[in-house]
């Protein structure tokens, strides 16, 4: 009887029972730990929970806490510094291969498979093989050194001020294959009359990048970037990897110091209150896409 | 710019990587190999394709070399003398913490891991798929909507509530555990990733078997899973490799015996104590890194579908 839902009139929940129940972990997992588990964080980052959570409300005490704390400003700075270069040179260098694979080139798959065979790579892999050619007794350096020029210096990962350079050296080895592939499906989706009629006008091939190819690419790289830009808030492994957070805390980012307060310095308030930033962080570049991308009544592309 | 490709290519999504077809006679004129524009495009590429050699050439020599002469040479030299010892104490021997028994460890608990975790995360994302496309209820859209949200929702935000679901089930710091935690942050992408393939398929397809009296479970079985093999294919590929990569939920949700592989390799890489043994480490990597390379590999133009399926994940 139930399973028919046009004999008589069954009881409405169990109409369709079987996609309901086919929904059930989706349904779980949206509600009680996308919702729930994002509202408890949320919630608890303003009691200040030590080593367990617990209800002793403090206000926005953890967040002034966080931000007079030295080691999560430069956690800030770091990812700011590192975003807008990761942003900028994967989508160059991304978009310069991708435009050159588009040349009708020969081996186009090998190219294609050498440039991508990093992303298949796990970030604690690729932090640790760029913590060895980085190394400053053995590595680029010492190469370079025993090639005769003796005062060359190039030791990112022991250098403070630079050690965020080390780091975004081997995100960009791991990352620009995927941008490149993702760009090259853009320019493939370019009309071919488009090239021709620029040709016609004699216009040169830089400027019709620039000026024609780019701007018709926009929905590209616009996916592109948000798929960058939320990659570039979670970084963690390859920090932890590559460097530790070192020298001191030169190289420590927002969610290492979330794990490392929840799980080892059992501040839990400290942990929340600095996750429930990441939200903030990630909610400020998700939300003018979604509005771009779906409000205004217009479909995605 | 007349070698610019010739062909309309009307192109939805990742599939257009593939290069184009009928290359053949009806390509632009040809021209000299050896033009200036040539040796320019080639050049750049092959420099390009050097600088990401590099890491795997220099990972795999120095996995081959002794440590005497690590410390004379440079790292970009061929080894003189060829040692496959490194492999074996990385699998075998190395040490994290006070267990010496290698990577091995952590390789078969990244599989007791990877396995499980890649069925059951399909499994609920297919089926949910199939009933999201096909037999749409109140709500489900909504639902849905969060989920897909819920992805760019970062990890450390969700993280401590499912330590304490885990902590009360009585599963915190197991297996079954991660399983679960990677079944649950596998589910946006994976149902999304069969939604938009079941929804894809032809309509009318599913209102005949529906006429013909078939039900939910059996259109499934014996309509679209045998339709979908190459989405499903997809899918395996994204999981083992987003599973086996895993660091972050590794390290928070087991305990120093059931380390994934990624965990125990950088502790072993990264521990403090005793000689670095820089060779070691380098086989323990290139170990690490070999499952999603082989899958990388073997797999080929449906990794690209994979992995631009799984970015959107972010």
């Amino acid at each position: 009887m139930t399973g028919q839902a046009q004999a008589g009139r069954p009881i409405k929940l169990l109409r369709n029972l079987n996609a309901k129940i086919a929904s059930i972990p989706m349904i779980l997992t949206a509600l009680v730990i996308f919702v729930g588990g994002t509202f408890w964080t949320v919630f608890y980052s303003f009691t200040n929970s030590k080593l367990l959570p617990r209800l002793s409300f403090v206000g926005i005490d953890q967040y002034e806490r966080l931000w007079a704390a030295p080691r999560w400003v430069t956690a800030i700075e770091n990812l700011a510094l590192y975003g807008v270069l990761s942003l900028i040179f994967s989508l160059v260098i991304g978009f310069m291969l991708a435009a050159l694979m588009d040349q009708k080139i020969r081996f186009e798959n090998t190219f294609r498979t050498i440039f991508l065979y990093p992303f298949a790579l796990s970030f604690i892999v690729t932090g640790l093989v760029w913590q060895w050619v980085l190394n400053p007794d053995f590595g680029i350096q010492s190469v370079v050194r025993s090639m005769g020029w003796t005062s060359f210096t190039f030791n990112p990962l022991y250098t403070p001020e630079i050690v965020i350079y080390g780091i975004l050296i081997a995100a960009l080895w791991q990352g620009t294959g995927l941008v490149m592939c993702l760009m090259l499906a853009g320019l493939r989706g370019i009309d071919e009359d488009i090239w021709k009629a620029a040709r016609v006008d004699g216009i040169p091939m830089w400027k019709t990048y620039l000026f024609i190819v780019i701007p018709m690419m926009r929905p590209v790289f616009i996916t592109t970037i948000v798929i960058i830009a939320s990659g570039i808030v979670k970084v963690y492994d390859l920090v932890v990897a590559q460097t530790s957070g070192g020298p001191g805390i030169s190289s420590e980012v927002p969610a290492k110091y979330v794990y490392d307060y929840m799980f080892q310095a059992q501040n839990l308030g400290q942990g929340f209150a600095a996750s429930t930033m990441m939200l903030v962080t990630v909610a400020i570049i998700i939300v003018p896409w979604a509005y771009l991308e779906f409000g205004g009544g217009r479909k995605r592309g | 710019m007349a070698d610019v490709g010739t062909f309309n290519t009307t192109v939805a999504g990742i599939d257009a990587v593939a290069p184009r077809l009928g290359e053949g006679p009806s390509g632009a004129k040809p021209r000299p190999a050896l033009s200036s524009r040539n040796i320019m495009l080639y050049g750049t590429l092959t420099i390009a394709a050097l600088y990401y050699l590099l890491p795997l050439y220099v990972m795999v020599v120095t996995s081959l070399k002794g440590m005497p002469e690590i410390r004379l040479g440079n790292i970009f030299s061929p080894p003189m003398e060829i040692t496959f010892e490194p492999w074996v104490k990385a699998w075998a021997e190395a040490c994290t913490g006070l267990n010496c028994d290698g990577l091995s460890r952590g390789f078969w608990n990244s599989v007791r891991i990877t396995v499980p975790s890649v069925i059951i995360s399909i499994a609920i994302a297919s089926v949910n798929g199939y009933a999201l496309a096909n037999w749409r209820f109140k709500g489900s859209e909504l639902f849905f909507s969060i989920l897909i949200i819920g992805a760019f929702i970062p990890y450390q935000v969700m993280i401590y509530p499912i330590v304490i679901i885990l902590r009360e089930i009585g599963i915190y710091g197991t297996l079954t555990g991660l399983v679960i935690v990677h079944s649950i942050f596998g589910m946006p992408v994976l149902t999304l990733l069969f939604r938009n393939y079941f929804v894809s398929l032809p309509e009318e397809l599913f209102k005949a078997a529906r006429v013909d009296g078939a039900g939910f479970w059996q259109i499934f079985l014996k309509i679209m899973l045998p339709m979908s093999l190459p989405i499903f294919v997809v899918a395996m590929i994204l999981q083992v490799t987003g599973i086996w990569n895993d660091f972050l939920f590794g390290v928070v949700f087991t305990r120093p015996d059931t380390y994934p592989m990624t965990v125990q390799l950088n502790n072993i890489v990264n521990s403090v104590q005793g000689v670095k043994e820089y060779n070691v480490n380098m086989a323990a990597t290139i170990l690490t890194g070999l499952v999603p390379l082989i899958v990388y590999f073997v797999s080929g133009r449906l990794f690209v579908r994979g992995i631009a399926a799984g970015a959107v994940k972010g």
